[in-house]
């Protein structure tokens, strides 16, 4: 261990990211690693007893969870310093799915860029797109012309699709748990989703759909018909969870009172989504910051009161109640148009004038091999995707491509909930906080 | 540019957007006073290396450096967003941790560490997050290349 008081020298070496075991630590620095990894200073980590230095270095153990483990959802390592079955210390270690995205976004034109953030959080890659476009627009100075079909579009696949991962997170919930009838079940109805998804976009996931100036296609003829047949199908089904899950005995022992967390600790963990709902703070960006026509709706924002798993659990049940709610308004309300900008700037010609103007197929050649330009400044954009606030930073120079691409990812953020979270409980339940939590390590690791 | 200033540092707007530009050696300060002021969040903490762009406009008296910590704070009380921009010199790549003040910070700043190489004073875990522990540089700074994998067409000779 380097010395403490000269922290910035951050050197590297081997296992240096790693829960160290306490007979290499001083005392001191066990507090300072306990404060670090719960998020506290010194002194209040000196004030947990169970926390502190005098537990016997031969009666706690050092596990591994992860990286590859069915419940981890995907390469989330955690270590836990184990007394018996209760989790002293837990650190989770990332990095595992580390791409280089927000690199590989500085090269990419804002044309392109779609295609790179619609990997991160790959359960809901639309609002990704969303939030890139929405950054981008801001830069253009156009997110005020975007034609009413489009937007309103956005706000239907966007709902769709905290929907699908919503429901994705019951399957994965409930396998977690042991209910594993219920991961048949959430996976069949998320199907019906992404099948409409793939009828709009082409594709199931990744869809580079809304792009900068509005969407990239128009929705089917029949789409209505295959909307209203989602939003007719689910109500059973998601009763069909609550007779399976929400009243059942085992499922509410195993759920509730696990993987508490007050509301200052929410907030001050920069925690948000179900997370930070959880705690009874009634915070959704669509109702307390709109955007698209989200201040036009009528729907609830559901909050917790226990900050337990059980309490995030059902919020993400109730939540796809309410994004059904809007779907049926946006179903009343869609608008005919255009579904995207008529600006020459951003938008390609439509095919079929191809084949007659020499000067389309050159502007059309152009958009696409060089891109449009972004004036210079930086803007940041955040709108509620189903694990909380996803936000995009985008600094411009000028030029076709952005200058620096940040994306907010909540998941990185709220993953460091997940050591308060655990302390003190038992590693039977690491898993059940862990998908409570339901991290995407995608956007976690970018 | 306007020329207000909140807790002594010019105050700015970016397409629309609040943005605060603070010098380095008030950075904490004013972190502590605008938590003071109900900006109960920091919802997102990231830097940009300005190597090869530095001509950037800037209000009077603010010295563009090669990095640029940006902050953005949330206020839930007050429906407000506020983004802190800090300028931090390539010779001097030190800043204050913000973690007395967000604990929230902690996993960000790790991130700018190991992507920028701007060091966190008073961080109390400050490692790698992303890379490998033993990764030499820093993968978002400008003079890091992207990196490419030599492709060798068939039947070319070299």
């Amino acid at each position: 261990m380097t010395d403490i008081d000269d922290v910035v020298s951050a050197d590297t070496f081997e296992g240096r990211q790693e829960l160290q075991p306490r007979k290499v630590l001083t005392p001191r620095e066990v507090l300072r690693e306990v404060g670090a990894v719960l998020r506290m200073s010194e002194t209040d980590a000196a004030l947990l007893s169970e926390t502190t230095t005098e537990v016997a270095e031969d009666q706690t153990m050092i596990i591994n969870m992860g990286p590859q483990h069915p419940s981890t959802h995907g390469v989330l390592r955690l270590m836990l310093e184990l007394q018996g079955e209760t989790v002293l210390r837990c650190k989770p270690i990332i990095g595992y799915l580390h791409t280089g995205m927000e690199k590989t976004g500085e090269s990419l034109t804002f044309m392109q860029g779609g295609t790179n953030v619609t990997r991160m959080d790959y359960v809901s890659p639309l609002n990704n797109e969303l939030v890139f476009s929405m950054a981008t627009e801001k830069l253009l100075g156009i997110d005020g012309d975007i034609p009413e079909r489009a937007v309103w579009m956005r706000m239907l696949l966007s709902e769709l699709n905290r929907m699908s991962s919503h429901l994705l997170f019951m399957a994965t919930n409930g396998m977690d748990i042991g209910a594993v009838s219920m991961m048949l079940y959430g996976w069949r109805e998320r199907e019906e989703v992404l099948r409409f998804f793939q009828k709009v976009t082409g594709l199931r996931m990744n869809h580079n759909f809304i792009r900068p100036g509005g969407v990239a296609a128009d929705l089917p003829p029949e789409w209505r018909d295959d909307v209203l047949a989602i939003l007719d199908m689910l109500p059973a089904r998601l009763a069909e969870y609550d007779t399976l899950m929400s009243g059942q005995p085992i499922w509410r022992d195993r759920l509730q009172g696990v993987g508490v967390i007050t509301q200052q600790e929410a907030i001050a963990l920069s925690a948000t989504g179900p997370i930070l709902r959880s705690t009874g703070v009634s915070w959704d960006l669509r109702r307390d910051m709109p955007y698209l026509h989200y201040d036009e709706m009528e729907f609830d924002v559901i909050v917790g009161k226990h900050g337990d798993s059980y309490d995030r659990y059902a919020i993400r049940l109730e939540e796809i109640r309410e994004s059904m709610k809007i779907v049926r308004q946006i179903l009343e309300r869609m608008p005919s148009g255009d579904f995207r900008i008529q600006n020459k700037k951003v938008t390609p010609p439509p095919r079929a004038r191809i084949d007659e103007s020499m000067e389309a197929l050159i502007h059309h050649f152009k958009i696409f091999t060089e891109g449009f330009k972004v004036p210079e400044g930086e803007v940041y954009m955040a709108i509620e995707s189903p694990r909380g606030e996803i936000g995009c930073y985008i600094a411009s120079d000028g030029s076709a491509t952005p200058y620096r691409m940040h994306v907010r990812a909540p998941s990185f953020v709220n993953i460091q909930t997940l050591p308060h979270m655990m302390r003190g409980g038992l590693v039977a339940d690491a898993v059940a906080v862990i998908s409570s939590v339901d991290p995407v390590l995608g956007e976690v690791d970018r | 540019m306007s020329a207000t200033e909140i807790h002594g540092s010019p105050h700015i707007l970016s397409v629309g957007q609040d943005v605060l530009l603070v010098a380095k050696d008030r950075y904490i300060e004013t972190m502590r006073n605008l938590a003071l002021d109900g900006f109960e969040m920091c919802v997102d903490l990231t830097a940009v290396d300005f190597l090869t762009h530095p001509g950037r406009s800037l209000p009077q008296g603010i010295d563009a450096e090669r990095f640029e910590v940006v902050v953005n704070l949330l206020s839930m009380s007050l429906h407000k967003r506020l983004r802190l921009r800090v300028q931090v010199s390539e010779a001097d790549p030190i800043i204050d941790s913000a973690f007395e003040i967000y604990p929230g910070t902690e996993a960000m700043e790790r991130e700018v560490f190991d992507m920028f190489g701007i060091s966190f004073r008073n961080h109390p875990d400050l490692t790698r997050i992303l890379m490998p522990e033993d990764w030499d540089g820093h993968p978002l700074r400008k003079d890091y290349s992207q990196g490419q994998i030599p492709v060798q067409f068939k039947g070319a000779t070299t």
